[in-house]
């Protein structure tokens, strides 16, 4: 066997073992995408069924009870506000110190991962009262800003690591051209660290997403989300699995649409191997 | 400075803040349990009938809502108008003037709502919750199967009959078990039931001077049997099992028995999701030594925070939810066999109901049995059939939950998990000051 | 680059973040020294570390602290492994590609609530679930995964969620690696495993710190999962710090303890930060 044989070989074996643990991965959703199409007594059969007369009940229910639109409407803007302030924040600090590491660096980064230890179940009363103070209670603009806060560390920590894998040389050069500082972020770090810049955006935005404490405790009506669209089908007296599955898969459809569009700029740039 | 300071914050934040809720509109927060959802979906009929005010739901799973409305009502929050509440919180919130006493006119026919409902939803005479549907407990069982084995279940068996009658049902090769009963952790969940259990056996949860009466040999008695009934004649995993779980396995034909809220009946006699449909029975809850406290009561009531700027438009509100006239458009929308129970004397009465519903007699019987205020064997200085009505017993009930689960997967003795609970609601009683 | 603009850059960040620590922290510290239970509004005043005392001495407390510890230990070590495993298995040209990439991810997009309904319902049920399903036309008793083994039931749930997270940011950093170099390496003949310790774990050694980091911060806190299977049972096998901070916080309605656990919980962050700092964070800034 050549060299080639066997390395065409070896890729053929990785890329069946990456579809087995694709499929694997997917499967509980793929399970409860197929539950959301079955009826209550369906979803509880003994043997659990995969074929089966599908039926849309689940969501002609969800959308007779409410209204999807207004919370998918919220989620989207606490979700996608709170990581634009996130980055807008982030992008200049993570810049700076990725690109003038000091001896406190990591010190500094460690304190701000550390503000996210207090358990968020730990300050709800603290928090709850602030809300309350200052009258921003069930706003999109105090879930923004939780939000932000929230994320401001990871989105920090993960901007950071990528714009260290940026070689310096490459801001070097343009710094003789004589470059702001500003158009240097614009101009060549945010396009050469793009596929960093679109995950870490991703993650922020699933993790706002996915938010699932602040958003009920501080909202009632004007700001609620998707999370509380998903409990008002959580766990009721009564059979519950297609419904829930229905609703969750209402509410993760979105962002898994929003992952989509993203996987594809996940992986532009930071191929500095051939700038070298 | 800081009151400027604030002053300024408030100026700047307030212009970004939403509106408070215009006069007119309500806020209800409400369980998002089946006879809920149905008051949602005809909240158009209010409307009409009520021009000038509108509604606005916020539906949460138990747990969640009771958070968000014990959150709100203790800080004086005012973002709800009318509350989904319980019979445990009720009079607890009553005692402290956090709700509306409420009053209504003589076409509601206050007297018409089962006693054992004013009762336990009420503090020093006046109701403070009005009840939207409510429950007692029961036993449900498959007559196939009994009959099969030749016997009979009648009101109030003894335990030891419940026993004999589960292994009789009981065919682990065809994936049929005697007896479901719940076991997953929550004063709500695997407590409710045992406490009732524990009741028949003559426990009681506090002894008259507060102290916790779990160590007592009655308690005993009745774990070791619950532990023993479902490790012989139980399902797999019942220690993950609640209302749900054992809905999902009796409707698919796995259990002989079940002992649940007696709402559970209107599901398990529905042909739409239960296999077994046609064959299931009722009978009254067991008894050891007492049918006293045998049965829980429970019921889901909407009440009124004090202080809400729309007390009126809330009563009113509440006054058509709640009456008889609700349950009648109910009945005409949907058929009788839908309409919330457990509330009031004349649903029971109206014949199209009895026969609609076959679990509507012993519901009934469940219900008027059940005495909040005289549920032990011995005397007790609590309210509440499956609950003690304390602020203390929720955060109680768990933990003590979590110890009869173990007991329950056999991960230590019953006397062990009763020996922990017990130190458990110690601790909880004397941080309170209880003693 | 100018240290004034350096600083200037960052203070943005660390002024907000700064704030957003001290006031809930500063306040959380008033709490937890005062008699202050919602339920019981009229009862307040200073108690000292009466608060601290009963959080403390719950018999709960030792294994509550000790699930903490392994579900954040075992959870870490899976999604780690696993996402390198995966991460590598993608970093290749193949057709649908992209598909099994956003399949891969996907986990990540479920609610953590929805997540646990899915598994303990539909999958793990010794009745109706799914694997009792496969045990039996196997010939097996099923597995009574959240009565026998609750803990490690709720380990595979999260890990499944929280894979995904260590395969996007390993994915994303492989991306960066030299892949002449690489070539290179192929064409002498050095092994997988040589290149993989030799390569790879070099150009992801920070990037693995920061999934590790990240990771810490949030199973600390598991909440949902535990909520929604086992409520913290059988007994307290799966009860974790977080679940009885909750009991006191959300069923007690105790201000008082509930901010006496959350000082608990934060001194147990740091010194798990502090081990794993030592442990990993070198990298961070090599």
């Amino acid at each position: 066997m050549t060299d080639k044989q066997r390395i065409i070989l070896k890729n053929r074996i990785a890329v069946t073992f990456a579809w087995i643990a694709a499929i694997l991965f997917f499967f509980p959703i793929f399970w409860m995408v197929l539950t959301s199409f079955k009826t209550e007594g369906q979803a509880i059969a003994v043997p659990p069924q995969l074929f089966f007369e599908p039926t849309l009940e689940n969501y002609l229910e969800i959308q007779e009870r409410t209204n999807y639109t207004k919370f998918a409407i919220n989620s989207l803007i606490t979700s996608f506000g709170g990581t634009l302030l996130a980055l807008m924040i982030a992008i200049p600090s993570a810049y700076a110190m990725a690109f003038n590491t000091g001896k406190w660096t990591k010190d500094i980064l460690m304190w701000m991962l550390s503000t996210k230890m207090l358990p968020a179940v730990g300050v709800l009363m603290p928090i709850y009262f602030l809300a309350q103070k200052f009258n921003i209670y069930d706003t999109k603009f105090l879930l923004i800003v939780i939000y932000a806060m929230m994320n401001l560390p990871i989105v920090m920590l993960i901007l950071f690591n990528y714009f260290r894998e940026i070689p310096k040389e490459i801001l070097e050069a343009s710094r003789m051209d004589g470059t702001s500082t500003f158009n240097e972020i614009r101009e060549v770090v945010m396009p050469l660290a793009w596929g960093g810049i679109a995950s870490t955006a991703l993650l922020s935005v699933i993790l706002c997403w996915n938010e699932a404490f602040w958003s009920i405790v501080l909202t009632t009506t004007d700001a609620s989300t998707l999370t509380a669209f998903v409990a008002s089908f959580q766990a009721p007296e009564g059979l519950f699995w297609a419904k829930v599955s229905a609703v969750s898969t209402l509410a993760c459809a979105p962002i898994v649409v929003f992952g989509w569009l993203a996987q594809k700029q996940l992986v532009q740039g930071l191929t500095f191997g051939a700038v070298k | 400075m800081k009151a400027i300071r604030n002053t300024a914050l408030c100026l700047t934040l307030g212009a970004l803040s939403a509106t408070a809720a215009t006069a007119g509109e309500l806020t209800i927060a409400t369980v998002n349990n089946g006879h809920m959802v149905e008051m949602q979906k005809f909240t158009p009929h209010f409307e009409e009938a009520n021009p000038g005010i509108t509604v606005n739901w916020v539906t949460l799973d138990e747990g969640t809502l009771r958070s968000r409305v014990t959150t709100d009502i203790t800080t004086k929050g005012g973002q709800f108008d009318v509350m989904t509440i319980g019979m445990y919180e009720a009079p607890i919130w009553g005692e402290r003037g956090w709700l509306e006493a409420l009053e209504f006119s003589d076409a509601y026919d206050v007297d018409d709502i089962l006693p054992a409902m004013r009762g336990g939803l009420s503090h020093d005479g006046n109701l403070y919750a009005a009840p939207f549907y409510g429950e007692s407990s029961m036993i449900m069982y498959r007559k196939d199967l009994l009959d099969a084995a030749g016997m009979t279940m009648p009101d109030n068996p003894s335990w030891g009959h419940v026993q004999d009658a589960a292994a009789a049902m009981t065919d682990k090769d065809n994936g049929v078990y005697g007896i479901c009963l719940r076991g997953k952790p929550g004063w709500g969940d695997n407590m409710a039931f045992l406490s009732t259990m524990a009741n028949s056996f003559g426990a009681q949860w506090f002894n008259e001077d507060w102290t916790p009466a779990l160590d007592s040999p009655a308690w005993n008695h009745a774990v070791n049997f619950y532990v023993d009934l479902l490790t012989n004649y139980g399902p797999p995993g019942s220690a993950g099992n609640s209302f749900n779980e054992i809905l999902a396995l009796i409707n698919e034909g796995k259990c002989g028995m079940w002992i649940d809220a007696t709402i559970a009946a209107s599901f398990v006699s529905d042909p739409g999701q239960s296999k077994v449909a046609d064959v299931i029975a009722f009978a009254q809850a067991p008894q050891a030594v007492t049918t006293r406290g045998a049965n829980w009561l429970w019921a889901w009531s909407l009440a009124i925070p004090a202080g809400t700027k729309q007390a009126d438009d809330a009563k009113t509100f509440i006054e058509w939810a709640t009456s008889k006239e609700y349950i009648e458009l109910v009945a005409s929308e949907n058929g009788w066999g839908s309409v919330p129970t457990g509330t009031r004397q004349s649903t029971y009465d109206n014949p199209n109901f009895q026969e609609a519903a076959v679990f509507a007699e012993a519901e009934l019987k469940a219900i008027l049995s059940a005495e909040p205020a005289n549920s032990t064997q011995n005397p007790s200085p609590y309210v509440g059939v499956q609950f003690a009505a304390i602020p203390e017993f929720q955060a109680i009930g768990t933990a003590v939950g979590q110890q009869m689960t173990a007991a329950l997967a056999g991960e230590i003795s019953v006397e062990e998990a009763l020996e922990a609970a017990q130190t458990a609601a110690d601790r909880e009683m004397s941080k309170a000051g209880y003693y | 680059m100018n240290p004034t603009l350096v600083r200037w850059l960052q203070a943005p960040s660390i002024i907000l973040l700064l704030i957003w620590m001290i006031v809930p922290l500063a306040m959380t510290l008033y709490f937890s020294t005062q008699r202050f239970n919602l339920l019981y509004p009229e009862r307040t005043g200073f108690i000292g570390l009466s608060n601290y005392k009963f959080f403390w001495t719950d018999p709960s407390f030792m294994p509550a602290l000790l699930n903490t510890l392994v579900l954040v230990g075992s959870v870490l070590t899976i999604t780690v492994v696993l996402g390198l495993a995966v991460s590598l298995l993608i970093d290749r040209e193949f057709k649908g590609r992209g598909i099994a990439r956003v399949m891969l991810i996907s986990p990540f997009f479920i609610m953590p609530t929805v997540s646990a309904l899915v598994w303990k319902n539909m999958l793990m049920d010794p009745n109706n679930g799914l694997f009792a399903a496969f045990s039996n036309a196997l010939g097996f008793t099923p597995v009574q995964w959240l009565q026998d083994m609750p803990l490690f039931s709720i380990i595979v749930m999260i890990s499944w969620q929280w894979t995904p997270f260590a395969i996007l940011i390993f994915m994303t950093s492989l991306q960066s690696q030299d892949q002449e170099q690489m070539e290179a390496a192929e064409l002498d003949g050095a092994s997988f495993f040589s290149k993989f310790y030799n390569l790879t774990i070099p150009h992801l050694a920070r990037p693995i710190s920061i999934v590790i980091l990240i990771q810490m911060i949030f199973h600390l806190a598991t909440f949902a999962e535990i909520f929604v299977t086992t409520s913290g049972g059988p007994g307290v096998q799966s009860t974790n710090l977080t679940y009885l901070i909750y009991i006191q916080s959300q069923q007690a309605f105790d201000v008082g303890v509930a901010s006496a656990g959350g000082v608990f919980a934060i001194i147990l962050a740091n010194i798990v930060a502090i081990f794993l700092i030592r442990a990993v964070g070198k990298t961070l800034t090599v």
